[in-house]
């Protein structure tokens, strides 16, 4: 069984997604433009799902997938919408 | 008994009337007459078969418990003196039906009118009835009501809308000291039923609070019987159309105040504060009446002032504490409404035929209409008090118990005085109103050619007049047995001996009454033609009540302003500073009271992925918080960041059923802003003189930040100190363990929602409902800001480059962008229903249900909506956001009512497993059902409020109007 590589991998993973995460939150901080924002916060919802995931991994337990897949059904509902507001000026025409 | 349930019927049916007549077609003029006065004869035929129980002494009651822990129930209670004047109350209003019929016109919109009075009668029905306290105070306040709606029936006359508004106001005011009033009396008595109540009169009488219940009680009677100094009202509300003047204003709904007064009379007569209070403002109301009669020129306004009076003598009596005033005060009750209802009809038929009222105009009407002049007189002599007519042999007992008053102060030997004045007065005005409209010379200059009324017009005034003549000439045999059936329900065993004859023998009274006829008779002789000449009453003409009322009501509103200027501010700084601040303080006073603690309950480490997420969440939030004035979507974009932060907390602190819902709605809140953020005006930073932003500015916002930490570290402060003690027990456990055996799921939260706790969902669902229609309705007639009207710049830039280009269509440009976000959002569409309903059905096992279902449903409507844009969903999918929203509360509302069938209370669930092929155990709880009702009413709502912002994008612009001011309220057309 190769439990400690399991776990060190996920350890690892979890440190890097928050890196990510903390990346993606200083694009939406910083900017410059609008788009960088959105674009962050997309990368955020990204990072948070696969966060999600590994404690999934870690814990079994499934109710961390089912988040998961909710952020990766729906969580590009607000990006689409930030999108197309910046390219249109308003989300529904 | 089964003559209980009659009497529920008896006051049921002028309601049900009331609303069948409401939706009787404007112009059914003899349907609805012909319905309301069928109602009050089979309501009276059903009343008078009572009679044999109640002739016998008994008291007919019919309680339905309501909140028997309060000590409230719907209890009816019918006795021989709300039996006489429930017959009152019914048979006058049917006469007053068949009289309205003929009264009013045929541009009138009648069925209204009919809606309206039998509504009137049925709340007086039900404060007649009432056997229970805040009973008669919930039905006092419907007549209020019906008698403003009545009163301003003709609401586009000016004086009717006044008339109106005084009356509702001095009645309603008297209603709530009433209530105050009952209140106390029920706690004095210990018990709201009137029963009860009755049996307790002398520990009443000795509580300490007597006095203050009593004014209170008083006030309310007074202002409805308009006693003095409340009287004002009654001549104001003699715009009304005449057959309510006939029926409210002189039989029934002025009645109520001495009504209760009668009822009351057992438990709250017979002290010296009572004989002082009820007699003084009886006789100031008598002679203020009487009076003012004399002056007035509109014959209604000589009938309301005359009504006044005769309310007074009637207080007055009741006022003397002796039963046998009672039994004067009865009598004259039923003796009046019948005399004066007739004058009052006449006064209609008069003012219906020659087009005026005014009595200097009126002259020799005799020739014209002999019949109705003839009634009118019979009745007018009973007013006056001629012998042989029901007046006289009331006003006879009145002047006997004037001379018998014994209190030991000065009232004792003016009583008599006054009253043979006030009688003389009555006299007088009597003679004024036959004399000068129906003798003299033959009238001119009248609006129209006076002739007969037509017969069945004059039918109920004849009835009315016979009823006087009758009771006048042979008092024992018709009104004797019903008189001491209803005194002897007021006094037991206290009636007193009491004779009805005509003829008592030359005695005092007798005196009286010559003198006041010869002396009426004899100042009209003398004075009655320098009458007409007079605008105004002596002495008390001065005392305007109405201008003094406008003037109290003035100052009242004038304060109330000037105290929320004080007190009040429109900005949500200020306001959220005091709120801030005020529970920092009160915060810190427990603090510094009682010192702060940690608890010592066990402490986990912290994984430090999470100081990160929350580190984030909290930089974002402030951020936000900075950004939100002038970078509204980078504020909206770091709100999201912080929305994800909590949602990944509460699935991680496992509580997954609020992080799933917690996450849609995060998705589907940050579209529904930027859907308004389109229509936000730009905001412009300030620029202060000289580039500084002044000292003041500074100083504010500095201590608005300090205020901010300090609240914020406190909140945190407190959440620590209680999340390191040990948790108290609450009501979870026995959710817990409750679930499955009482609800049949597993998913706890879930069966708290649609099982435990499902008639707050119902309230919140309806709340949802209601919001969305709301919005709905207020978007509808939303102006943007002037520079959010245009197109957005990206569209112009678009379009022009469209437009610029022989091979492009308008639009291109934006469906090339979207090609394939489009097609994968519109492929989606199913994908993301499925999950939905998903959600929906196992809900009730795991983390899911109705109310993240129909969020999940409405994300994929938005999603259609933002990739092919409105009208090209509209063409192809129709969503009727309001049916969903009607069927899902139907749903809800049928699902719980089921439970009825069963023998259940309201919202009751079964369940039971059901095997399906390929999809296994599937819950079958009525619960689902229910949850299905949620689904679709969140689906509704939020379909609807967003259906409402996105059709702002789509509406014509209206040309704008550059000359309008542009702080005008806009116009309430609708648009397009």
């Amino acid at each position: 069984m190769n439990w400690p590589i399991l776990a060190l991998a996920i350890t690892a993973a979890q440190v890097l997604l928050g890196l990510a995460m903390g990346c993606a939150v200083y694009r939406v901080f910083r900017g410059p433009r609008a788009q960088d924002r959105v674009l962050g916060l997309d990368a955020l919802y990204l990072s948070g799902m696969l966060l999600l995931l590994t404690y999934g991994i870690q814990t079994g337990r499934t109710l961390f997938f089912e988040a998961a897949l909710v952020i990766a059904l729906l969580g590009f509902a607000g990006t689409v919408a930030l999108a197309k507001f910046l390219m249109r000026g308003e989300v529904i025409e | 008994m089964s003559d209980a349930r009659l009497l529920i019927l008896v006051l049921a049916l002028p309601f049900l009337g009331s609303i069948l007549a409401a939706f009787l077609p404007t112009r059914a003029r003899n349907a609805a007459s012909f319905m309301a006065g069928l109602i009050g004869l089979i309501a009276s035929a059903l009343l008078l078969s009572f009679y044999s129980t109640l002739a016998t002494g008994q008291t007919v009651r019919h309680v339905a418990p309501w909140l028997p822990s309060l000590g409230l129930d719907f209890t009816l209670r019918l006795s021989g003196f709300t039996w006489l004047f429930a017959l009152l109350v019914l048979g006058i209003g049917t006469l007053v039906v068949l009289y309205a019929r003929y009264y009013m016109s045929e541009e009138d919109p009648v069925p209204r009118f009919f809606s309206f009075l039998l509504a009137f009668m049925g709340s007086m029905l039900g404060v007649v009835l009432s056997g229970n306290l805040i009973q008669i105070v919930f039905f006092w306040e419907m007549t209020s009501l019906f008698s403003f709606l009545l009163i301003g029936y003709w609401h586009h006359n000016q004086s009717a809308r006044d008339g109106a508004r005084i009356a509702l106001i001095v009645t309603c005011l008297g209603g709530v000291c009433l209530l105050v009033g009952m209140l106390l009396l029920g706690h004095i008595a210990g018990s709201y039923d009137l029963d009860v109540v009755l049996g307790r009169g002398d520990i009443v009488r000795a509580h300490a609070l007597y006095l203050p219940m009593l004014i209170l009680i008083l006030i309310g009677a007074f202002t409805k019987s308009a006693q003095f100094p409340f009287q004002f009202w009654l001549p104001h509300a003699m715009s009304a159309p005449t057959p309510v003047s006939a029926y409210l204003h002189s039989a029934t709904m002025v009645k109520a105040g001495i009504f209760l007064l009668i009822l009351l009379w057992p438990v709250l007569a017979g002290t010296q504060i009572w004989y002082l209070i009820v007699v003084t403002i009886g006789l100031a109301t008598l002679l203020v009446g009487a009076w003012s009669a004399i002056f007035q020129h509109d014959l209604k306004g000589l009938l309301a002032y005359s009504t006044i009076s005769h309310l007074g003598l009637i207080t007055l009596l009741l006022g003397l504490g002796s039963p046998l005033g009672l039994v004067a005060a009865i009598f004259h009750t039923v003796n009046h409404a019948t005399f004066k209802a007739s004058l009052f009809m006449a006064a209609g038929i008069i003012d219906h035929e020659t087009g005026t009222r005014d009595l200097r105009k009126l002259s020799g009407l005799m020739k014209f209409m002999p019949i109705t002049a003839t009634l009118a007189m019979v009745a007018a002599a009973a007013m006056a008090g001629v012998p042989l007519l029901n007046g006289f042999l009331s006003k006879e007992m009145f002047l006997a118990e004037a001379l018998e008053s014994q209190s030991g102060t000065l009232l004792d030997w003016a009583l008599p005085i006054l009253a043979t004045l006030a009688s003389m007065f009555s006299v007088l005005y009597s003679i004024r109103f036959i004399h000068q409209t129906f003798f003299g010379p033959p009238p001119v200059d009248l609006p129209h050619t006076p002739h007969e009324a037509p017969h069945w017009m004059r039918l109920p005034i004849e009835i009315l007049v016979l009823a006087c003549l009758v009771v006048g000439i042979i008092p024992t045999l018709t009104i004797g047995p019903l008189l001491q059936i209803a005194v002897r329900s007021v006094l037991g065993d206290r009636t007193p001996d009491y004779s009805l004859a005509i003829w008592h023998g030359f005695n005092m009274p007798l005196l009286m009454s010559v003198i006041a006829l010869v002396g009426g008779v004899l100042l009209y002789r003398r004075f009655g033609g320098r009458l007409n000449a007079m605008t105004n009453s002596p002495f008390i003409g001065r005392l305007k009540g109405r201008r003094t009322f406008e003037t109290v009501l003035a100052a009242l509103i004038d304060g109330a302003s000037a105290l929320h200027r004080m007190v009040s501010t429109k900005r949500l700084q200020v306001q959220l500073r005091i709120l801030i601040v005020v529970t920092l303080a009160a915060g810190s006073i427990g603090f510094l009271t009682y010192g702060y603690s940690v608890g010592n309950g066990p402490t986990i480490m912290l994984d430090p992925i999470f100081a990160v997420l929350w580190i984030l969440g909290g930089a974002s939030a402030i951020g936000a918080a900075v950004q939100a004035k002038f970078h509204r979507l980078a504020a909206l974009a770091m709100v999201g960041v912080a929305g994800l932060s909590t949602c990944i907390s509460f699935i991680w602190l496992s509580a997954p059923d609020l992080g799933l819902t917690q996450l849609l709605v995060e998705s589907i809140t940050l579209v529904l802003m930027l859907l308004g953020l389109r229509w936000l005006p730009q905001r412009l930073p300030e620029f202060w003189p000289g580039g500084r932003t002044p000292f003041n500015v500074r100083l504010r916002r500095g201590g608005d930040i300090l205020i901010a930490v300090a609240a914020g570290l406190g909140a945190a402060a407190i959440a620590y100190a209680m999340m390191t003690r040990p948790e108290p027990e609450g009501i979870s456990r026995f959710f817990l363990e409750q679930a499955y055996h009482g609800g049949g799921g597993t998913n706890v939260v879930n069966v708290i929602l649609v099982d435990f706790r499902s008639f707050d969902t119902l309230g919140e669902i309806t709340v949802l409902a209601i919001v969305a229609l709301t919005v709905f309705s207020l978007l509808r007639r939303f102006r943007p800001a002037a520079e959010s009207v245009e197109l957005p710049v990206q569209q112009k830039v678009q379009n022009a480059f469209d437009a610029g280009r022989e091979d492009r269509e308008h639009g291109d440009t934006a469906a090339h962008y979207l090609l394939v976000p489009r097609v994968i959002m519109e492929w989606m569409f199913p994908i993301i229903l499925t999950c939905a309903l998903y959600f929906l059905i196992r809900g009730h096992d795991l983390p899911g249900g109705g109310f993240a279902g129909g969020v999940t449903a409405s994300i994929a409507i938005l999603l259609l909506y933002m990739a092919s844009g409105t009208r090209s969903v509209e063409a192809r999918l129709n969503i009727q956001p309001v049916r969903w929203i009607s069927v899902g509360l139907m749903f809800a509302v049928l699902t719980g009512m089921a439970a009825w069938l069963a023998g259940y209370p309201l919202l009751s669930t079964y369940f039971s497993y059901l095997e399906l092929p390929l999809i296994g155990d599937m819950p079958v709880a009525s619960a689902l059902l229910f949850d299905i009702g949620v689904f679709s009413v969140v689906v509704g709502t939020t379909a609807l409020i967003l259906i409402a912002l996105a059709h702002q994008s789509i509406r014509t612009p209206r040309a704008p109007k550059p000359e309008k001011a542009p702080d005008k309220i806009p116009d309430m057309e609708g648009d397009t």
